[in-house]
């Protein structure tokens, strides 16, 4: 039923969904986010398929569950123009510098390996994404944009934000999720209300699971 | 899309929103622009938002403008730290320097009530001798106001917010007890108050800006933990649910969605109102008085904008000031493994804190000081911090988040010194609106590198005593942001005087974070309200006494009751 690597099992943070820890506009905001289709509106078919391989390693994802489609929610950031607002001298806007990064660590693919990224054995993705998160990669390809700068303030950061902005992760790390107005009561070390997730300790999952499938 | 507050000005015609509930409206008095009101505000947070209430509660004709919008906490505010980024100021800024700020969450807002509405609400006193860092510690600058006035308008400021706080505070002068009960610690708060102990130093609740008890519309604090990302049950008081109702009541009128981009100077030298961009045009406020409120890069970034043949070099900058001395809050923190689940995302982040590195000089090489607090990130926040500041990717950061709920940790709100090089400068890009956008330089003297390792050191050992594992440090991260326009006593070394009005026009203040010759180690927000507080009263009494430019003397409007909304 499920991993021993789970360590919230049965928890769903959705079970909430009708309660009162999700107000109005939560529930709003999360439908979009659930309606997401895995499929691009800012990058083109062969820029999305770089960033749904780049996705994979940065956040890699269990087979038996479905996947938070972390790319087109990178995607639809961009199309929207949801902005970080700081930039360094010399790096293009949020979406400009997607466009040139992508552009780049494919470059990089090819002059190494001779094959797009995406085409790439997962080890030789990871080689690269490594390179570029210690700053090494320095094809012409990459113009004013170092790197570095880019893994760490675009790629990576866009990619982490977005998984972790889904119901999904949410219940994987047992966190309590939206709780207005409910708000929470027991506060302290070891405490939990019971609309909290349960981890299981050793020789406890059964008992975690049946106290999370009661979460509401 | 009728009711979008992020594309539609919604105080108009008459009214403004109700902030207490759901869809609801108030009566607000509008001006015409082609009459001169006495204040014009650029700006809604700590220092606009507090400032518009007091003139209006003084009898002055004032409008505020906001660049953002006007929300309703109670139906605009999601519980999701995605969504809730529209609470802060994301236009196009570049940064440099050897360490470039991070913008936006914990030092930028967009929105009527400006920071205030995703500020932690760590509501703290300055040190006595901050104000006088120069001759009394040596270092910085000094302020020219007096601790011992600056006391009070402290008080004013935490009656007006109910902050909640201990019934006696451990460090410095005496000071009457906070007006609301503290809030309970969480397992984060626990933990710091552990440490502290096992170190031998005092610790206490946190003075909050969040509701210990119902007060009026708003209820008590639920410990929802989304505090930084906006308070969508109104137990934050922020400017938005506590000055500026206070200020429409007196008469004031908010403009929403009215992002100012230059002020006007007259042949004679003194200002004379306001161009701002809503609703698609350009449109021109008269006014009497001009005050920029729009923080430390904003407020700069306006007064080289306004540049004339006459100002050359920008408003108010006769001293070469105006931009310069720039100053963050260093942020940085140690992080840890409990055994025992913590679950720090229960409640305000920072619910117990420590200002014994503020208040003790011994032990110290380095000027300046810092305070500590318990921390509760949210899931994004946490994922990047472990991505950027750990490095970590793929499986080893899927599994160190699963781990989420049994980290523990401390970080400091520390003072920099201030340092012409750390400036605001106007970039040749431009904006949305064709205005320049700021260039933001930034680098870490010798003195905030010994700083922040004392405190890196200092927290380590901190942890290590509260027995958490895996114990790690995040050495980068910046908050808060002051200077750029200080105050002072000498016309040439500063850029506004003790009352916030420019030493170069008289009739244009300045009232927000950038009048700050120096930050001190605690949140500032308390400081820039109490600064605006004192200076509604001086400009009463300026008023009063004929020494406001002419025509701004005389209050216009009735002074009306106040706080109808809570009645």
């Amino acid at each position: 039923m499920h991993e021993r690597s789970d360590r919230y099992p049965g928890y769903d943070v959705l079970a909430k969904w009708s309660g009162p820890s999700w107000n109005d506009k939560t529930r709003e905001v999360i439908t979009r986010r659930l309606s997401i289709a895995p499929e691009p509106r800012f990058f083109t078919a062969d820029e999305y398929e770089t960033v749904v391989a780049i996705a994979d390693r940065i956040v890699p994802q269990p087979a038996d569950r479905p996947p938070v489609p972390i790319a087109a929610l990178v995607d639809r950031k961009l199309d929207d123009q949801i902005m970080d607002g700081f930039r360094r001298p010399g790096v293009p806007r949020d979406g400009e510098a997607w466009r040139l990064g992508l552009k780049a660590l494919n470059a990089e693919a090819a002059a190494a390996y001779g094959k797009r990224f995406a085409e790439l054995p997962e080890a030789l993705q990871d080689k690269l994404l490594r390179a570029a998160q210690s700053g090494e990669l320095a094809s012409g390809e990459w113009g004013g944009l170092r790197c570095e700068v880019f893994f760490r303030h675009r790629l990576g950061r866009d990619i982490v934000l977005a998984y972790y902005a889904h119901p999904t992760a949410w219940s994987e790390i047992g966190w309590g999720g939206p709780a207005s107005p409910r708000g929470y009561v027991r506060l302290g070390l070891d405490e939990r209300d019971p609309w909290e997730a349960a981890e299981a300790t050793d020789g406890g999952d059964a008992t975690a699971f049946r106290s999370n499938r009661r979460v509401r | 899309m009728s009711d979008d507050p992020l594309h539609m000005p919604r105080a108009c015609d008459g009214r403004a929103p109700d902030v207490f509930r759901p869809g609801g409206w108030v009566p607000m008095r509008q001006y015409r622009e082609s009459e001169p009101v006495d204040f014009a505000i650029v700006g809604t947070g700590a220092g606009g938002g507090t400032l518009a209430c007091k003139l209006a509660e003084h009898g002055f004709s004032v409008v505020a403008f906001d660049a953002g919008p006007y929300f309703r906490p109670l139906e605009d505010f999601a519980s999701d730290e995605s969504e809730q980024t529209k609470l802060y100021w994301t236009d196009d800024r570049i940064v440099d320097g050897d360490n470039p700020l991070q913008l936006g969450s914990n030092n930028s807002g967009k929105a009527v009530g400006g920071s205030t509405v995703h500020f932690a609400m760590v509501s703290l006193r300055f040190r006595p001798e901050w104000f006088k860092s120069r001759s009394v510690l040596g270092y910085g600058a000094d302020w020219p106001l007096d601790w011992r006035e600056m006391w009070d308008y402290y008080a004013e400021v935490e009656q007006a917010l109910k902050i909640a706080g201990p019934v006696t505070y451990p460090w410095g002068p005496r000071r009457p007890r906070y007006p609301y009960r503290a809030h309970p610690l969480n397992g984060a708060a626990r933990a710091l108050a552990k440490g502290c102990e096992a170190l031998g130093i005092k610790w206490t609740e946190t003075p909050l800006a969040t509701l210990s008890a119902p007060r009026g519309l708003a209820h008590p604090c639920v410990y929802r933990g989304f505090c930084v990302t906006g308070c969508s049950t109104n137990a934050k008081q922020s400017a938005l649910v506590t000055w500026i109702p206070r200020a429409i009541a007196a008469g004031a009128e908010i403009r929403d969605l009215a992002m100012v981009g230059r002020v006007e100077v007259e042949p004679s030298g003194l200002v004379s109102g306001v161009h701002y961009h809503r609703d698609g045009s350009w449109r021109f406020q008269r006014a009497r008085n001009v005050v920029v409120a729009g923080y430390a890069i904003e407020t700069p970034r306006l007064l080289l904008n306004s540049a004339t043949a006459r100002f050359p070099d920008g408003l108010a900058n006769s001293s070469g000031l105006v931009g310069k001395n720039l100053m963050a809050q260093s942020n940085q923190a140690v992080w840890g493994r409990l055994e025992q689940e913590v679950r720090s995302y229960k409640g305000p982040p920072s619910l117990a804190i420590t200002e014994h590195w503020n208040y003790e000089d011994k032990g110290k090489d380095f000027f300046g000081g810092y305070s500590y607090m318990s921390q509760g990130p949210l899931p994004q926040l946490w994922a990047n911090t472990l991505f950027s500041a750990r490095g970590l990717w793929g499986e080893s950061l899927v599994e160190a988040m699963k781990d989420y709920n049994h980290v523990v940790g401390l970080k400091i709100v520390g003072e920099m010194l201030p340092q012409e090089s750390n400036r605001v400068t106007l970039s040749d890009e431009v904006d949305q609106y064709g205005l320049r956008i700021p260039r933001i330089t930034y680098s870490w003297c010798d003195n905030d590198k010994r700083l922040i390792d004392h405190s890196l050191k200092f927290m380590r050992r901190a942890l290590e005593a509260v027995d958490a594992s895996d114990i790690w440090i995040q050495d980068d991260d910046t908050c808060h942001l002051n200077g750029t326009a200080r105050m002072g006593s000498d016309a040439r070394s500063s850029v506004v005087d003790a009352d916030c009005r420019s030493w170069d026009i008289p009739n244009l203040w300045i009232c927000d974070g950038s009048v700050f010759p120096t930050v001190g180690g605690a949140n500032p927000s308390l400081t820039i309200q109490a600064i605006a507080c004192r200076t509604a009263d001086r400009i009463r009494a300026l008023a009063s006494r004929g020494e406001l430019e002419a025509g701004s003397s005389r209050p216009s409007i009735q002074r009306r009751s106040i706080e109808v909304q809570r009645s």
